[in-house]
């Protein structure tokens, strides 16, 4: 096992960078995560000495691209336990692939009065789909409530399960407050209700170990860049029956079996989603990423955002007048917080200028927000290259923040 | 800390012009959809001048300070002097440096101000 924090940031090229004269402290990674150098290389070896386009070519450069990009889907498929790497698709993100079930699955299986599920915790990409297909349909979109404890009120959500219920969506890890809900206990329920779920796996993929066999869910759409790969590469997992049931997403070369002036044939699933050129050389580096973190291995990553999570939050709220949002039970690497009088934004302003990145604002998550009864929260997002110097930075800068707006840390 | 100046630090704690007229010539509600920043702004005009103008606000110091600012700059000026405002004149009132993230909160106030010329002219031309 590696070691986690100091040892391992000297893999990422970009703490090499100071920033406002300070060595830069990321503490961003909810929304994308930086790069090891094994990234950078495998795909600045693709352009040097493989690049061609894919599936097509009879030539030794097309073969060689074509092996490592279907490679990279065997790789996936194992990574998250997949049955087959045909349940594997590639796409742009984890936005287009919860967009693809919704206008390739959804626009078939989806009637009016059907009713589709979202839970309060999700991102606009798992929300605003639904909310469309669901207007586009005439269906009903239900949303779980959260607690006052921020998690999902399973209760309700039991309720609101009936024949009627077609999808359920539901994040595996909440962007704003960390909160992980008890997924296998609710996809278990959707079925009983003859439901199918789909599982937002975004934030949790690069954090906990994802076996989508023992989950049971029958959509599971991330991201690589959240987990150490390039950005312009998204997965969809779907179940090999669905997926064969599914209609293409979109039409054009490459998906296509056989074309005639009028009609066309579509090859099987997955590459009947995969119409035109694929992100060919970002999809072979997203390799090398599941590499790297398969080998530190889930559970040291894990005991390491613990260990993070726990200690931000302890420091943290030894400053009166900083609220955390805390969700109760299980949750992960996010700590929401807003300093009283002080806008979150200029929270962030003043912690860039001691070279600590954090996020400020809605999080792409407007009607969490709202719940959470604030204008916007500041965030805090921890990752494997992260240390405990780093949260005691962020605690200088925010008795900065103090400072700046003359509030008395101590008053 | 070169961003958030004394003149900053004083509008956006106690910012001038603030409240609601009760028979403004024109009224905006402005947001910024990143953030959730939000300016409600009055404005009352006479013959092509600015009587008054107030606000109601909610979000960060740049945004805040940055309408107390516009609004203290624009009282008794022609509407037509105001259609020529641009971001750098914020940028200006503000004497900071404004990152370009920044910048869109700096804009909130002038963008309800030119929202509310355009609702003006619209009102004369009817």
């Amino acid at each position: 096992m590696q070691k986690l924090g100091e040892h391992i940031k000297k893999q990422f090229p970009i703490f090499s960078r100071r920033i406002n004269g300070h060595p830069l402290v990321y503490l961003d990674n909810a929304s994308t995560s930086q790069k090891p150098r094994a990234v950078i290389d495998a795909l600045s070896m693709y352009y040097k000495t493989m690049n061609a386009n894919i599936h097509r070519g009879i030539h030794t450069l097309s073969e060689e691209a074509t092996d490592r990009y279907e490679q990279t889907r065997t790789r996936v498929a194992r990574f998250l336990n997949a049955k087959t790497s045909a349940e594997i698709i590639f796409t742009r993100g984890c936005t287009e692939s919860i967009n693809l079930v919704a206008a390739s699955w959804g626009a078939a299986a989806i009637r009016r009065n059907d009713q589709i599920i979202v839970s309060a915790l999700e991102h606009h990409a798992n929300l605003v789909p639904w909310q469309e297909l669901a207007r586009k349909k005439g269906a009903r979109l239900d949303i779980i409530p959260l607690t006052a404890g921020f998690t999902l009120d399973e209760k309700i959500f039991h309720s609101l399960l009936s024949r009627k219920t077609k999808l359920v969506c539901l994040t595996s890890q909440s962007n704003v407050l960390g909160t992980i809900p008890p997924l296998r206990r609710m996809i278990r329920a959707a079925h009983a209700a003859g439901a199918r779920v789909l599982v937002d796996a975004a934030q949790s993929v690069g954090h906990s170990r994802t076996n989508v066999h023992a989950l049971d869910c029958d959509f599971l759409a991330f991201s690589s860049h959240k987990m150490l790969g390039p950005t312009g590469v998204g997965i969809l997992y779907a179940k090999k029956e669905t997926l064969d049931t599914m209609p293409p997403y979109q039409y054009g070369g490459d998906m296509v079996e056989s074309v005639a002036q009028r009609r066309s044939t579509y090859r099987p699933a997955p590459w009947k989603f995969e119409a035109g050129t694929p992100n060919i050389a970002d999809v072979i580096a997203f390799a090398s990423a599941i590499d790297f973190l398969e080998s530190i291995g889930f559970d040291a990553i894990q005991k390491h955002d613990t260990d993070l999570l726990s200690y931000a939050r302890s420091v943290f709220a030894s400053y009166p007048g900083v609220r955390l949002f805390v969700p109760e039970g299980e949750s992960n690497s996010v700590l929401s917080f807003t300093v009283e009088g002080v806008h979150p934004h200029d929270v962030a302003t003043v912690f860039d200028v001691q070279a600590i990145a954090i996020r400020s604002g809605l999080h792409c998550a407007e009607p969490l927000v709202r719940l959470l009864g604030v204008e916007a929260t500041a965030r805090m997002s921890f990752y494997l290259y992260n240390t405990r110097t780093d949260i005691d930075r962020a605690a200088r800068a925010l008795e900065k923040v103090f400072k700046v707006f003359s509030l008395a840390p101590s008053a | 800390m070169d961003l958030y100046s004394e003149t900053i630090l004083d509008h956006y704690r106690h910012p001038r012009h603030r409240g609601l007229l009760s028979r403004p010539s024109a009224r905006v509600v402005q947001h910024n959809p990143l953030c959730g920043d939000v300016i409600k702004l009055d404005i009352s005009v006479k013959d092509g001048t600015v009587v008054d103008a107030r606000f109601l606000g909610a979000g960060c110091a740049i945004s805040q300070a940055a309408t107390s600012l516009l609004l203290d700059s624009i009282q008794g000026k022609s509407i037509r002097s105001l259609e020529r405002l641009t971001t750098q004149n914020i940028i200006d009132l503000l004497g900071i440096s404004v990152s370009k993230a920044r910048e869109q909160c700096a804009q909130l106030g002038l963008t309800a101000l030119q929202k509310a010329i355009t609702m003006l002219k619209q009102k004369r031309k009817r």
